[in-house]
């Protein structure tokens, strides 16, 4: 009944994106305002409708209906009920169906959100949004059903795979989402402006606080699936560059470039080419990723059950989408005004180099990915590449990118004299030296890598300070007038500080647990100890127990350090009858300065235990970093909404008029980098 | 910067065209499926082989180790994340008398050992093949990769990725399992 009532609410959806595609194509052509309002209620509708059929699901789950086959294949009644819900989204259908969920969650928002657009405008978003509906509806419908039953009904169902059974589950998947289907929204924009033709500049406007609300998310979603795969895996790694995390992170390096280009074009209406393109190729490395997970094209460890059909359906949908875009780009683009001439040396030209060396490393993540496939085709056996091909690539190109994203917000718009800016990163340049000799000093030059590493992120995080030294004018003003100013700063300013000290952190804590970690392994018997990283870890005892749904064990660990203070540690292993399979639970101590890392091994004949420790220092930092930037992203979002920005009916020239008036009369625009 | 006509229009269409190369590769990728083997390698003999060692003081893998039994001949690396994640499995096989052999692929050897040494060692051999020789005659297309060996040496199967419980209960056990029945 449920079921039937799910799919009969996804039948409704693609109807209505059908009406929602439709309206919001002729509305503007016909200039017709109640076709347009059509279009607007029909992505509500569709929105409304596919929440309705997931939460079918969700509930179906909840209740262990194993006349559904996806719930029979993915769910276990002994299942706690937390880990029932989120079976909703473990699997190939029900993930496609959080999929087009988001995709139409966004549409609905643009439809009521979106009220400071032109009606047009936003109708003919709204039409892109609900074409993607439409592909990816029918995708659902004919290849991927969730509510598909089953006959006879089992008693039982077979279980969820218990890697997938902790908490990080619950939200990564639909940040990740949330995220990289977000950026459909820049698409939809993007294909907008190219249909309506050259708007100076606005759509970029209408559509900032929609990339960076994706762009968000998606910062999320990867920090979550990080530490997700740090805490669950048990051999304390948080980063695979596995295919289908660098299918979530492509998205997000050319995003990070889109939400940067955008505000070239929106300050100085330069890039404006550029940005179109870019905007249609993020969505296009989504749609890919897409591809790269439910084709099975790739080897990966995450792939889901692999379905040639699936594959060739979403590859139809990836070439009409990215096709599509990219021949109204080659259409239009040469037709659009040039932007503004700006010196290399400027804040425009860093973001330039901002964005190739992003889209750059991009490329290089693409060709690691997609490498196996163009060998095997040109006839060479298929070769994976592994983390030694990411450190030779993305390592030296992210560390230009990194140097110049300080130096970037301390230029001047336009046109940069050159000398000034010497006297700006001056104190960058200092901390970021003295970060680097000391910690060499302290570590007698024995790692010299971490001393790079740590004065690298000095130097961002000084540099992220700096953006604020040079607002607030502090040490040039009185301390009395810099405290106005900060508090005057706008709150897209403070994001920007935060978004790039985010990555200050991010470095540090990469730095410290790859250049600095340590590893050991013991056998330990009960009452018997072992030295690591300056303590001392006894092995307390080890104990069984059954949890919910697994049987586990359990041992106490008590790490002594020389001062005397003890971290107690409980790493498991728990064993899921339903699977027949073992995970291991991992039991970290989490400091600012590092991270105690612990997991239980196998008993052995003479009965001890093998138990692997880790160090990780200052690991801890590389999700706070993720957050922190996050943070910074939800700063700039806020600041953007509550910007007096041009509103409905300001026309183009009026607003470049405005921009450039301001530009010329303040010497030093506010704003954000 | 400023475009001439004909570099702008260049320009434009360039993306386009890229993509369009990227879509036909894309296409044909579908079309191979991945995890089969080159039918040319299945029922064939494994290649002659002499691995050094990943252990210190053991004499390596060597093709003379294998055959007499159905064996599982997997391709690892300590760089490799997906290995990690299939290594708590492998213990577990190996613990239930699953005879494991194990080729540490494009590695340094003193990795290869530190990771076994940290992680368990399921492996009755293993063998170092940093220059990819072995693996390049077996056709590895990745990290982790099991070849099923058959009581006569031959390679039967080759399973690409990871081995989960899924993969052995539904794939693997049942093939050794015939296969050691003589069939």
């Amino acid at each position: 009944m449920i079921a039937d009532l799910g799919q009969f609410c996804l039948y409704l959806a693609l109807a209505l994106s059908l009406v929602q595609t439709a309206a919001g194509f002729v509305g503007p052509l016909r200039n017709s305002s109640r076709i347009i309002t059509l279009s607007q209620t029909a992505a509500l509708g569709q929105g409304l409708f596919i929440a309705l059929a997931f939460a079918a699901l969700v509930r179906l789950f909840a209740t262990s209906d194993f006349s559904v086959m996806v719930v029979a294949a993915n769910s276990h009644t002994t299942k706690p009920l937390f880990y029932k819900i989120a079976a909703t989204w473990g699997h190939h259908e029900g993930s496609m169906l959080l999929w087009v969920l988001v995709l139409a969650v966004f549409g609905a928002a643009i439809s009521v959100f979106g009220r400071s657009m032109p009606d047009s405008f936003r109708a003919r978003v709204l039409g892109v949004q609900g074409l993607i509906g439409v592909f990816f509806l029918l995708f659902i419908l004919f290849t991927s059903n969730p509510f598909v039953r089953l006959f006879p009904v089992p008693l039982e169902g077979e279980g969820f795979n218990p890697l997938l059974q902790d908490p990080g589950i619950v939200s990564h998947p639909p940040m990740l989402y949330l995220g990289y289907v977000g950026f459909s929204t820049a698409f939809s924009f993007a294909v907008a402006a190219l249909i309506e033709g050259p708007a100076g500049g606005l759509w970029v406007r209408y559509a900032r606080p929609w990339i960076l609300a994706a762009w968000i998310c998606l910062t999320i979603g990867i920090t979550l699936g990080s530490l997700w795969a740090y805490s669950v895996l048990g051999w304390g790694g948080w980063w695979f560059w596995d295919p289908v995390e660098n299918a979530s992170l492509m998205p997000w390096l050319l995003g990070t470039a889109l939400v940067h280009s955008a505000l070239v074009v929106e300050r100085r209406f330069a890039l404006e080419r550029w940005t179109l393109l870019l905007s249609i190729l993020t969505f296009s490395m989504s749609l890919l990723g897409t591809f790269v997970v439910r084709s099975g094209i790739l080897t990966s460890v995450h792939a889901f059950a692999v379905d040639p059909a699936r594959g060739t359906f979403i590859l139809i949908i990836l070439v009409l989408a990215t096709g599509g875009g990219l021949a109204l780009y080659g259409l239009r683009a040469p037709g659009l005004p040039s932007g503004r001439v700006f010196g290399l040396f400027s804040r425009e030209g860093s973001l330039v180099l901002n964005n190739i060396l992003l889209v750059t490393i991009t490329g290089t993540v693409f060709l690691g990915t997609f490498y196996p496939l163009f060998i095997e085709l040109a006839g060479q056996d298929k070769i994976s590449v592994g983390v030694p091909y990411y450190a030779l690539t993305f390592v030296p190109l992210s560390a230009p990118l990194l140097l110049a994203m300080v130096i970037g917000p301390l230029l001047l718009w336009r046109k940069d004299g050159g000398k000034g800016w010497v006297e700006r990163i001056g104190p960058g340049v200092f901390a970021a030296f003295s970060v680097l000799i000391l910690t060499g000093a302290a570590t007698h030059g024995h790692n010299l890598l971490l001393a790079l590493w740590l004065g690298l992120a000095t130097w961002l995080i000084v540099g992220a300070a700096l953006i604020l030294v040079r607002r607030a004018r502090i040490g040039k003003a009185p301390a009395g007038d810099s405290l106005r100013l900060a508090r005057a700063l706008p709150m897209a300013t403070w994001g920007a500080i935060l978004a790039h000290l985010g990555i200050g952190l991010l470095v540090a804590g990469l730095g410290g647990a790859t250049t600095a970690k340590e590893e050991g392994v013991a056998l330990l018997a009960p009452g018997q100890s072992t030295p690591f990283a300056g303590r001392t870890l006894e092995l307390k005892d080890i104990s069984s127990g059954k949890g919910p749904n697994f049987e586990y064990v359990r041992a106490r660990i008590d790490a002594v350090s020389p001062g005397g203070g003890v971290v107690h540690l409980a790493p498991e292993r728990r064993f899921y009858p339903e699977r027949q399979s073992e995970t291991t639970k991992a039991s970290v101590r989490e400091t600012p300065l590092g991270n105690l890392y612990v997991a239980l091994g196998d008993q052995v004949n003479d009965g001890r235990w093998t138990v692997r420790f880790y160090s990780h220092p200052l690991a801890i930092w590389i999700w706070l970093g993720g957050f922190v930037m996050a943070l910074g992203g939800l700063l700039a979002l806020i600041g953007n909404r509550t910007q007096s920005g041009p509103r409905a009916g300001d026309s183009a020239a009026e607003v470049r008029a405005q921009a450039a008036a301001s530009a010329g009369a303040a010497p030093q625009p506010e704003g954000t980098a | 910067m400023r475009l001439s006509r004909p570099a702008l229009l260049a320009a434009s269409v360039a993306p386009l065209a890229l993509f369009g190369v990227l879509a036909v590769v894309l296409w044909a990728g579908l079309q191979h499926d991945p995890s089969t083997l080159p039918s040319v390698l299945i029922g064939k003999p494994v290649p002659a082989f002499d691995l050094g060692p990943v252990r210190e003081g053991d004499r390596g893998f060597r093709r003379d180790d294998l055959g007499g039994k159905v064996t599982l001949v997997n391709v690892w690396g300590s760089w490799c994340g997906a290995c990690k994640m299939e290594h708590p499995y492998l213990m577990q096989l190996a613990s239930t008398g699953v005879p494991l052999y194990g080729v540490d692929w494009k590695d340094d050897p003193a990795d290869g050992a530190k990771t076994l040494k940290l992680l368990g060692d399921p492996y009755q051999r293993v063998g170092n093949d940093q220059a990819g020789r072995l693996s390049l005659d077996l056709g590895v297309t990745g990290a982790p990769e099991t070849f099923v060996v058959d009581r006569q040496g031959r390679i039967r199967y080759k399973q690409i990725g990871p081995i989960t419980p899924e993969v052995w209960h539904d794939t693997l056990q049942p093939l050794i399992q015939r296969l050691e029945a003589g069939q």
